[in-house]
């Protein structure tokens, strides 16, 4: 392997651990704000013992993981002069800007706001600390639309042109309004809820199971996560939807590729499985619903849908000579249908919690077998989070910036393969090793502490 | 004064920024060297409330110099990629061990993450001072703007007592800090003793590093920057009577004065380049050559404007929320 495929290998891994991490940051900085502002708003002292007590316990959750978030984001922000020195040359006039503005105006107040709710619990009014929570999940989620309007350029430029062969910014405003922007970052903002909630429903329903003395206000938490969590899943959808019609136009290539249509069609069906031969350019084998992709693109059984090939043949006659078919069809497909399985069973386990936690209060005591391995199911928003952006990464192969620069050609040329294998397994040990402190750190606190009235 | 002058002067202003609130950040890292726990405690606690906002300047510099110089960002991060690898460890166990090493009061939990933010603190400091000594004195840039050297080239005799000299300096600016921060009578004591110690030592690394990077570097080409690194170690020499005197306010602010002055005075002997190449003069890069265009320097230059001065103002606010000194009792309760 050479340092290129390296280099993607060691960027993969990092960009999929640290997107463990930002859901959790973006949704559950959300949740805790919105528990602190019940907190502050409730009379009955008992209440509020027992709420200021969530509020810590949440807290606590969060700031592991938002510590785990913050140490990757660094490494994801040196990889591009690391890594990709040549990407960054010929888009640092324009890429630059949304990081540097993402640490001016967003990190900056994440990190020194998240230390004064910290440690301000008795040196702030319950006012104010209350809405430092709210700045840094503001933060973080206007954290997330930077990084996310950078990312779109690299999907769909716009706002650019080419000089001395490099790309520089002409228009700042068409940058920040690209209509990319829209789709993945309101998808990405509902995953966040998403996960943010469903890792509430879970830690509640586990602690309903094991622990008595807390279970009451557990079932208050867990049934304020299910309708979170429900605004989220439908956010998801929905923006999900969205961004595949607004694909057809933006980024053929991904869209075909992820649905493994290889001709162009009208009506378009949808393959529920496919055996996909990429050498041959076709599917050896398929399960199809006659029209279905059709009405997915265009909302109408009928209407034309592009294929890889003729996308291919566009290319050549665009770019010249060449491969623009993203090198792993197969894997963007399987994990399509990875994202929108995960996401439909969640969808289900939220509705059947809801079902129990709302309408069935009082049996809940006959299912704590059921929650107890609630937290069996906590990998799925992170499976779904995982595939989902593979997807959006792996579609814009051969390309680093769609339509202007390739990934083969951004690599740094003074690394060697043996340096990258180096901090290839350098920054994975170091991932993984802290990764399983970090989880058990998180399960112990989880365990031991308990909400009750006692100070 | 164009546009590319106003970035010079913004990235300096940064990196000055960096040195001066992670200076002391590292170095509080590094005193924790060889202390009983609960004293470590109390040093974590007293920049625990802002050391994540201070690494924060670290980023926007970073990020800035992405944006206004984009071939100085791609060179020198490509450059330096093993020594970045390093820091990046160094900097994710630091990051991680501070919200970790309270989850469980065992010892070997405690010390574990405690090496890890001695170790998280001394690599960066050591490797900053190694990778901006190699600014000034130059590495191998070819004319495509890539690093042809090898790692090795990089860890020359001088770059070398640029990293100790960073160290100790980071490390006193840190006791300096303590010296404000800590409640502890006796505790306190015992920081004069060392702050003082420390600071003498820095002096003496300062010298040496001026002889290596007179002999090696252009640093003392300019008088502005002789000016500078003297006003540095003037102040150096203050900080070090405060300390002696038992005044941790005079030697804080004047530990603080010394990581400026000396920051402005490394980008002020750069000027108007920004990493120096050591194959030819006319192959370094300078704020024109390594620049972006005027209308994206333009941008970024209002932006600056608008957001360094709110950072400033509620990262001031937060030092003022978090003035008391830290007393063992903190940290029991926390």
């Amino acid at each position: 392997m050479d340092a290129l495929i390296l280099s993607r290998l060691q960027f993969a891994i990092t960009t999929i651990y640290h997107f463990l991490f930002v859901p959790v940051t973006l949704g559950l900085s959300i949740f805790v704000a919105l528990l602190e502002t019940w907190y502050i708003n409730s009379n009955s002292y008992e209440e509020r013992v027992k709420l200021k007590k969530l509020v810590k316990f949440f807290g606590t959750i969060f700031l592991i993981n938002f510590a785990m978030g913050v140490v990757t984001g660094i490494v994801q922000e040196f990889h591009f002069g690391m890594n990709w020195s040549e990407y960054a040359r010929f888009m640092g006039d324009i890429f630059g800007a949304p990081l540097a503005l993402e640490a001016l105006t967003a990190f900056f107040i994440e990190s020194t706001f998240i230390g004064l709710w910290i440690f301000g619990w008795d040196k702030l009014s319950e006012k104010v600390h209350c809405l430092c929570i709210w700045i840094v999940a503001f933060g973080s989620n206007l954290s997330a639309f930077w990084i996310l309007v950078a990312n779109s350029f690299m999907q769909h430029p716009v706002g650019y042109a080419i000089e001395n062969g490099r790309a520089v910014m002409t228009d700042f405003a068409q940058l920040v309004t690209n209509p990319y922007v829209v789709g993945q970052y309101s998808h990405a903002f509902f995953a966040g809820i998403t996960t943010g909630g469903f890792l509430v429903i879970v830690v509640s329903a586990w602690k309903i199971a094991t622990d008595e003395v807390s279970r009451e206000m557990f079932v208050k938490t867990i049934r304020r996560a299910v309708l979170y969590t429900l605004v989220g899943i439908c956010g998801v959808m929905g923006s999900g939807h969205m961004h595949a019609q607004y694909l057809a136009q933006a980024n053929p290539m991904k869209l075909a590729s992820f649905e493994a249509l290889w001709e162009t069609e009208n009506p378009a069906p949808f393959a529920v499985v496919a055996d996909i031969n990429q050498e041959a350019r076709r599917n050896d084998f398929e399960i199809l619903i006659p029209n279905m992709f059709s009405f997915m693109v265009h909302n109408s059984f009928d209407g034309e849908v592009k294929g890889i090939n003729d996308l291919q043949r566009e290319a050549v006659e665009k770019y010249g000579s060449g491969y623009y078919i993203p090198n792993d069809v197969r894997g963007m497909f399987w994990s399509f249908r990875a994202m929108i399985g995960v996401g439909g069973l969640m969808l289900l386990i939220v509705l059947v919690t809801g079902c129990l936690v709302f309408f069935k209060r009082n049996e809940i005591r006959e299912h704590l077998c059921c929650l107890k391995l609630m937290p069996l199911l906590l990998p799925l928003p992170f499976i779904a989070n995982s595939v989902g952006w593979y997807i959006a990464e792996a579609g814009r192969q051969p390309w680093i910036v769609v339509g202007l620069q390739k990934t083969a050609v951004a690599v740094s040329p003074n690394l060697s393969a043996n340096e990258v294998w180096l901090t290839l397994i350098g920054f994975t040990a170091i991932y993984l090793f802290l990764a399983v402190l970090a989880v058990f750190a998180a399960v112990m606190f989880i365990r031991r502490t308990k909400i009750t009235e006692e100070v | 004064m164009d546009l590319n002058i106003i970035w010079f002067i913004l990235i300096t202003v940064l990196f000055t920024g960096f040195f001066i609130l992670e200076g002391f950040d590292y170095g509080v890292g590094m005193m924790m060297f060889g202390r009983p726990k609960n004293e470590r405690s109390q040093f974590v606690r007293a920049i625990g409330p802002v050391w994540d906002g201070n690494e924060v300047w670290m980023i926007t510099a970073g990020g800035a110099l992405f944006a206004a110089f984009p071939h100085v960002y791609a060179t020198m991060f490509s450059t330096f990629y093993l020594a970045l690898f390093l820091m990046l460890l160094a900097l994710i166990m630091r990051g991680v061990a501070f919200e970790l090493r309270g989850k469980f009061k065992t010892s070997d939990w405690v010390n574990f993450w405690d090496c890890g933010i001695m170790f998280g603190s001394f690599v960066p400091a050591l490797l900053w001072g190694v990778a901006v000594t190699n600014l000034l004195r130059g590495v191998a840039i070819n004319y495509q703007m890539h690093y042809v050297g090898t790692f090795l080239d990089l860890l020359n005799p001088c770059a070398i007592v640029g990293g100790i000299f960073f160290v100790f300096l980071f490390a006193f600016h840190g006791a300096n800090f303590l010296l404000i921060k800590i409640a502890d009578e006796k505790l306190l004591n015992e920081l004069q003793k060392l702050s003082f110690r420390l600071g003498l030592n820095t002096i003496f690394a300062f010298v040496l590093f001026g002889l290596a990077a007179a002999h090696d570097t252009d640093i003392l080409a300019k008088i502005s920057t002789v000016i500078f690194l003297g006003l540095s170690i003037a102040a150096l020499i203050a900080s070090c009577a405060g300390a002696k005197a038992g005044n941790g306010c005079k030697a804080f602010l004047s530990s603080t004065l010394a990581v400026a002055f000396l920051t402005i005075g490394f980008f002020n002997a750069l000027f108007p380049r920004l990493m120096v190449s050591s194959l030819s003069p006319n192959l370094s890069l300078d704020i024109y050559n390594a620049a972006s265009t005027p209308h994206t320097l333009t941008l970024m230059t209002i932006a600056a404007l608008i957001f360094v001065p709110i950072v400033l103002c509620y990262q001031f606010w937060t030092y003022r929320v978090f003035r008391a000194r830290v007393t063992p009792q903190d940290v029991n309760y926390h």
